[in-house]
């Protein structure tokens, strides 16, 4: 990225704003965002994210889908944390998620739109930035 | 056929000792009656953390959040909203309540609110865009470009932030004496050493948004007039660093941190220090003298730091989570901020809920929250449905807050009250089965490690508590002891040189006001209830052992013998009482004595 002026700064924010939305809006690609903080890794998020790849790919659909990281969400007792989000679904965060639960996510969740029993959590707080 | 509905039925422990189980069986069976059952799916979820109107059912995709929901409610739920596509609102959650008083625009059922940890959990922290775009570096352009050092402080000052490094000192105080300074050379630094046990607030705040605290440093160094930053952070803390290189080469690569800062003319760099792991160090003091090069040891305060700091220069140390509230305060405005928490405390406070609960987690409240909602809500309630002892906040430098405290409405004066203090936010919840002493003991020892030595006050002190502490862990204690602590415990805390000292008795003094009978089971009957004190407990297999052989299993010192289907017994002699035996049976044979 280059050096940036004022006026680049509000360029970037707005078009990258407006970008985020039309994620949202269009929702051609699956979100899969992985908590990758210490906890998350520490109980394992890193063999959770390869779970998601090697089952994406094997349904071949490594195209459609987007895995993205975060930080931690604060539901440590259940990490690691998975948030999918896609078209015609609400948004679903799912807890404990190892690389069993990940392929059946995509099985079920992402390819029949079907919601997993005994796994879902609640966003801890709503968003002070959503407007 | 795709489902339409999404019904999720809340499975915490709270809501499942209500019949939720019962509201979800129902659920199905009257969506079937319905013959819905192909448009809706139900499903049980993990715990909403809001037990107190539990049980909670959630309807997707309109977010219709209904609570104390009855097993009858089923058939309304279905025939309403899944069949004609109406919400039931006698079962809503009232958001007009309490909700509006505090923060508009905020769904509200939730007891926690986010303003730390807003992006955290949310974006990339490896990536600025991300970051940009949910007004990232918008208070900073507000601060190049809009306000001045004056109007910035004033803000703050409005706002009510004080310092979440534990102390609670205004933050806007700390600034404006830094800005009145003279001085052309100034430093501000960020207090990242997290060292409490039990506390990792801070790691994960930088962990998920690194971008928040570069962007609040910048803001304080364009405030008090300061080109130069360091951020002091534990070694320990590998994928924090990380992160934190990352984002400061990305704002450097963007021109928003370096030299003419967005063509504002400013210039502002920030630097690491790695701290090598000593608690003592996160005493700002000490903090700016190891950054410094030499050994990390308090000095006597006054001058403070906001005057003669880093290589005498004056400077600003906060901590991690002061600092990220900075933005929010900018962009948002005094008035938002200083709406939530309470007349003593604005705000939020971030907490590491650890030990006996159910969901332990990050959590960040109001001020104003009360450890019951904290513990009994957010975190689910006391494991395994034992009963609660007491919570320990403010690490090594607090106290024990016993089941009195459990209704207070938190923040900084309510917490001093009460015999703790706020600390850094470390929150480790005790059940029946902990014993004080060897709570206390374990406290005193960390601190025994981990005084730097430059003042006898904490040097023998914490050695002289913690002989005591171990004399009456093994029963050899006396009455005179308890005196005797409390004597040495006041001298500290009126003749140490920094707060380590000064606070390091607090976690002892304060179960001795409250547990003292505790302390005395152990002097006079040389008994620990909860078998915590090695010395004072002896396990023994009764009558009711049928000779399952599953606790010679699990003994690891293999001194637990017996025939196949008769009474098994221990070896005294070679018994390390670690208690397994006691968890491991299922008859109630192994005892405690």
């Amino acid at each position: 990225m280059a050096k940036m002026s004022l006026e680049d700064l509000r360029k970037l924010r707005e078009n990258t704003q407006q970008q985020i939305k039309k994620r949202d809006m269009e929702g051609k690609q699956i979100q899969i965002i992985v908590g990758m903080g210490t906890c998350g890794i520490a109980a394992g998020a890193k063999v959770t994210l390869d779970a998601f790849v090697k089952e994406l790919d094997a349904k071949g659909m490594g195209g459609d889908a987007i895995i993205r990281q975060t930080g931690c969400m604060g539901l440590c007792q259940n990490e690691p944390t998975v948030e999918i989000v896609m078209k015609d679904m609400p948004s679903i965060i799912y807890g404990r998620v190892d690389a069993k639960v990940a392929k059946e996510i995509v099985e079920k969740h992402i390819l029949k739109r079907e919601l997993l029993n005994e796994q879902i959590l609640d966003r801890p707080a709503g968003d002070i930035l959503k407007k | 056929m795709a489902y339409t509905h999404y019904i999720l039925v809340c499975g915490g422990t709270g809501c499942e000792s209500m019949k939720s189980n019962e509201i979800y069986n129902n659920l199905i069976a009257e969506a079937k009656a319905a013959g819905v059952i192909d448009k809706v799916q139900i499903v049980k979820t993990g715990c909403f953390g809001f037990c107190e109107k539990g049980p909670i059912v959630k309807v997707l995709p309109e977010d219709s959040f209904y609570v104390e929901v009855k097993p009858e409610d089923a058939k309304e739920i279905i025939n309403e909203q899944i069949v004609k596509g109406r919400e039931v609102p006698r079962l809503l959650y009232n958001k007009e309540k309490k909700s509006t008083e505090t923060v508009e625009d905020i769904q509200f059922y939730q007891k926690q609110l986010r303003i730390v940890l807003r992006n955290c959990g949310i974006i990339d922290p490896e990536n600025i865009e991300e970051y940009i775009a949910r007004d990232g570096y918008l208070a900073l352009e507000k601060a190049l470009f809009q306000m001045k050092p004056e109007d910035i402080i004033a803000e703050i000052k409005a706002a009510g932030l004080r310092g979440r490094g534990g102390a609670g000192f205004p933050t806007a105080l700390k600034w404006e004496a830094c800005f009145k300074a003279p001085g052309d050379v100034k430093y501000v630094v960020c207090n990242a050493d997290e060292g409490d046990p039990g506390a990792y607030m801070n790691r994960s705040t930088i962990e998920g948004d690194p971008h928040a605290l570069l962007e609040a440093m910048i803001i304080c160094g364009k405030t008090i007039g300061a080109n130069q930053g360091f951020v002091y952070i534990r070694a320990e803390y590998p994928l924090a660093v990380d992160r934190l290189k990352i984002a400061m080469n990305q704002a450097r690569e963007a021109g928003l941190l370096g030299k003419n800062i967005l063509g504002s003319g400013f210039d502002f760099d920030i630097e690491i220090r790695l701290g090598a792991g000593a608690f003592v160090c996160g005493e700002e003091t000490a903090l700016l003298r190891s950054i410094e090069g030499k050994r990390g040891m308090p000095t006597p305060k006054p001058p403070f730091p906001a005057q003669s700091g880093l290589w005498g220069r004056p400077t600003i140390i906060n901590n991690v989570e002061s600092y990220v509230n900075v933005p929010v305060i900018l962009n948002k405005g005094s008035a938002w901020f200083s709406k939530i928490g309470t007349e003593d405390s604005k705000g939020t406070k971030v907490f590491a809920l650890t030990g006996a609960v159910e969901n332990s987690g990050l959590v960040e409240v109001p001020m104003g929250t009360t450890l019951r909602e904290i513990i009994f809500e957010i975190g689910g309630g006391i494991k395994g449905g034992k009963k609660f002892k007491g919570v320990q906040t403010g690490g090594p430098s607090g106290g024990i807050i016993g089941e009195e405290g459990l209704d207070v409405p938190l923040d900084f004066k309510a917490l001093q009250q009460l015999g703790s203090m706020m600390g850094s936010g470390g929150m480790i919840v005790m059940n029946e089965d902990d014993c004080v002493v060897d709570v206390s003991k374990f406290y005193m020892e960390f601190c025994v490690d981990e005084s730097c030595g430059k003042c006898s006050a904490c040097r023998i002190g914490t050695r002289q508590i913690h002989a005591i502490l171990d004399k009456i862990s093994k029963g050899k204690g006396t009455m005179e002891d308890l005196d005797k602590i409390k004597e040495i415990g006041f001298a500290m805390q009126k003749t140490s040189l920094c707060a380590l000292g000064q606070s390091a008795p607090n976690p002892t003094l304060s179960t001795i006001k409250k547990f003292e009978h505790e302390y005395i089971s152990h002097i006079k009957d040389h008994k620990c209830v909860p078998g915590k004190c090695k010395d004072l407990v002896v396990f023994d297999i009764n009558e009711k052992c049928i000779g399952c052989g599953a606790c010679a299993r699990k003994c690891p010192a293999n001194c637990i013998t017996g025939e196949k289907k008769g009474r098994h017994v221990i070896d005294q002699e070679k018994c390390l009482k670690c208690g397994e035996c006691y968890k491991t049976c299922k008859f109630g044979a192994v005892v405690k004595a």
